[in-house]
């Protein structure tokens, strides 16, 4: 490394491949805190809680705002342990593009907190015209013992939301909803993009036969493995499944109705008619 | 107002009797002359009546056409409108959902925060509660966490004003007798509360199973005067199903997690919760489904017992209060016979006479609640199956 009589600006060992991940509920927090920043602030900081997974990706879960104020970070901290202490500190967050001048000196607080923390950063003014989140890990620069300076180096970040997903981007993404999807209208839109899909597949499939697309074989490959996925049944014991499948469900909706019945009953027994 | 009464008393006394003397009668005697006077002064009685009835009237319109003084409207803000929706911010769903979740089969709840706006309760932010251990000092630890978190969420402006709590819920087994002590705990401090349910496990199949729930008044009025006999509840008119009251809820996002949401979701066509709602495996949630439903009817027949126990035991004493008191009148007939003094045809120092308490019927109230709730989700699921079982059926032969 740094010989004696040489000094070689020297970056410490750089962490193997970070990713990190974000769920849902940290965007909608840091969100929701910069919409409630006070008047005179132009950003908003706070702490990222979350753990790290076996694989060295930071599961980055759940995070709160910190008013610029040490106690207030322990306060918060410890209430949040006391519900999860699974989830730990590790890192914080900014909202404005990118890194900016002050972010060493916080950036430090907070390794100080936990080893290398992860640094996110959230454009809430929309200023390079499209959301743009980033998360940064920061590699000290150091000539011989001589600190220098921190260097921000972008990591990957997994935005897929899964957890958005599963509650409904159509719930998530618009300013209003009225009333939320009940079973069987989020059944249907379920089937309907299910049908698109399927209608789409047939257009392709018709395309490339009548030649009006250049076939692709990726996509074929994919459409062959999904058919191959399908099980072969005769179609008698496909019937005879089926069938069995949905006398069970008129079993199940029959005793259903039945027990409302009687409880009907039950009620105008109870109460109605008191031979007194 | 009370001169001019007096007078058109009068006169209306007056025109009375010159009615009576037009018509050719003589001058009342003494005695119809009482009668007439009593009948005056009952139409005095009347007219202040009606005179008070109109001036509270009068007072009221006047009161309306002015503008309104603060101490008007102090006294008017006492019947707050009624609870018609429950707006939730997407930030509260998405932390309930976590909450909840993380902690599943485990029961956990949290408090919500938020502001009452007229018919509407918003909820913007709530805290989940750390989970009770057995532990004595648990209770004010409990208090102090809650301050603790009000405290450091009022600093960076998030509304600081309770408006219920959230809880989760093992397939939709949450109307306990808990649930509506919480209730009302929370109802004497804050006059308006919702408790939101989330049920974890329905989630798996891509529904989301949030409900805001409240007492309803005439519930909480009955259960103030722990009164759960039959005849308060068919006075009140008052069935199982008119504990609960569920309030709609309404989603509401803010402009800048709208814009997030819009740039971030993925562009494919379906979605996890596509992938969840077309599972077509729904046994082990039916079998559950099925498993509490037979667990409460075995309850709720336990409860019918308690009746008919009650019932025997009340047509049994009244075949001895009748027959004590048949026994006490051939006595005193006899008695009368003899000439001797009668017994009285009562004694409420008898044990024959003393009331039999009648069981409440809260427990078997809720366990109805409980049933009939099943058997919704049991219609749901299998609801859906069937669409489910087509829909398989027509790509497979397709």
């Amino acid at each position: 490394m740094a010989s004696s009589n040489q000094t070689v600006l020297q970056f410490t060992p750089s962490p193997t491949s970070l990713t990190a991940k974000v769920h849902p509920l940290v965007m909608f927090n840091i969100c929701d805190c910069f919409v409630r920043r006070p008047d005179q602030a132009e950003r908003v900081i706070g702490t990222l809680l979350g753990s790290v997974l076996p694989d060295g990706t930071v599961d980055i879960r759940n995070c709160y705002a910190v008013a610029l104020d040490i106690d207030y970070h322990h306060n918060m901290l410890s209430s949040h342990l006391k519900v999860n202490p699974k989830e730990v500190i590790v890192g914080w967050f900014s909202t404005g593009f990118g890194v900016t001048g002050g972010s060493a000196l916080i950036h430090e607080f907070y390794a100080r907190e936990v080893p290398n923390p992860v640094h996110l950063t959230v454009d809430t003014g929309f200023s390079s015209g499209e959301a743009s989140i980033k998360a940064f890990v920061s590699v000290s620069l150091s000539l011989g013992d001589q600190q220098l300076a921190a260097q921000f180096q972008e990591i990957p970040l997994d935005l897929r939301l899964i957890e958005a997903e599963s509650v409904g981007f159509d719930v998530l993404k618009t300013t209003m909803v009225d009333k939320l999807p009940n079973d069987l209208e989020g059944m249907e839109t379920s089937m309907e993009r299910l049908l698109a899909l399927i209608d789409d597949i047939y257009k392709y499939v018709d395309d490339v036969v009548e030649g009006r697309v250049a076939p692709d074989n990726n996509i074929g490959r994919f459409i062959s493995d999904t058919v191959a996925s399908i099980p072969k049944i005769s179609p008698a014991a496909f019937d005879r499944l089926v069938n069995d499948s949905l006398q069970d469900q008129l079993l199940l909706l029959y005793l259903s109705s039945i027990t409302r019945t009687q409880l009907s009953l039950a009620e105008k027994l109870n109460t109605a008619a008191q031979i007194l | 107002m009370k001169e001019s009464e007096g007078r058109s008393v009068d006169d209306l006394v007056a025109r009375v009797r010159s009615c009576g003397q037009a018509n050719g009668k003589v001058v009342p005697s003494p005695r119809d002359r009482q009668s007439f006077e009593t009948a005056a002064a009952v139409v005095v009685v009347r007219i202040r009546w009606f005179s008070l009835f109109f001036v509270g009237t009068t007072t009221a319109i006047m009161a309306t056409s002015m503008a309104r003084s603060f101490l008007q409207v102090a006294s008017t803000e006492e019947v707050a409108p009624k609870l018609r929706v429950v707006q939730i911010e997407g930030l509260v769903i998405l932390k309930i959902i976590k909450h909840c979740k993380e902690f599943s089969p485990a029961l956990v709840t949290g408090q919500l925060l938020g502001l009452d706006v007229g018919s509407d309760l918003e909820v913007t932010n709530c805290f989940p509660f750390p989970t009770r251990d057995e532990e004595e000092e648990i209770e004010a630890d409990g208090a102090n966490y809650q301050l603790e978190m009000m405290r450091c969420l009022r600093e960076v402006n998030v509304d600081n004003n309770t408006v219920g709590w959230y809880q989760s819920t093992l397939l939709g087994s949450f109307q306990t007798v808990e649930l509506i002590e919480t209730f009302m705990n929370y109802q004497e401090n804050i006059r308006r509360c919702v408790c939101i349910i989330y049920d974890p496990s329905k989630s798996n199949q891509g529904v989301l199973a949030l409900k805001a729930l409240k007492l309803s008044d005439s519930f909480m009025e009955l259960y103030r005067s722990n009164n759960f006999i039959g005849e308060k509840l068919r006075e009140k008119n008052l069935s199982w199903m008119d504990i609960f009251e569920e309030i709609p809820i309404k989603v509401s996002n803010s402009a800048l997690i709208s814009a997030f949401m819009t740039e971030l979701e993925a562009d494919t066509p379906m979605t996890q919760c596509d992938f969840d709602r077309l599972q077509l495996s729904t046994t082990p949630f039916m079998e559950r489904n099925v498993e509490f439903l037979i667990e409460c009817m075995d309850d709720l027949s336990m409860e019918q017992q308690k009746f008919q126990f009650y019932y025997r035991n009340l047509s049994r004493q009244q075949a001895q209060q009748q027959a004590w008191l048949q026994k006490r009148r051939a006595d005193n007939m006899a008695r009368k016979a003899a000439g001797e003094e009668l017994l009285p045809e009562e004694d409420p120092s008898n044990p024959v006479f003393k009331p039999i308490p009648e069981p409440s019927r809260l427990d078997s109230f809720l366990i109805t609640n409980q049933i009939a709730n099943y058997c919704n989700q049991i219609n749901g699921v299998a609801g859906q199956s069937f669409s489910k079982l087509y829909l398989m059926k027509a790509l497979n032969e397709s």
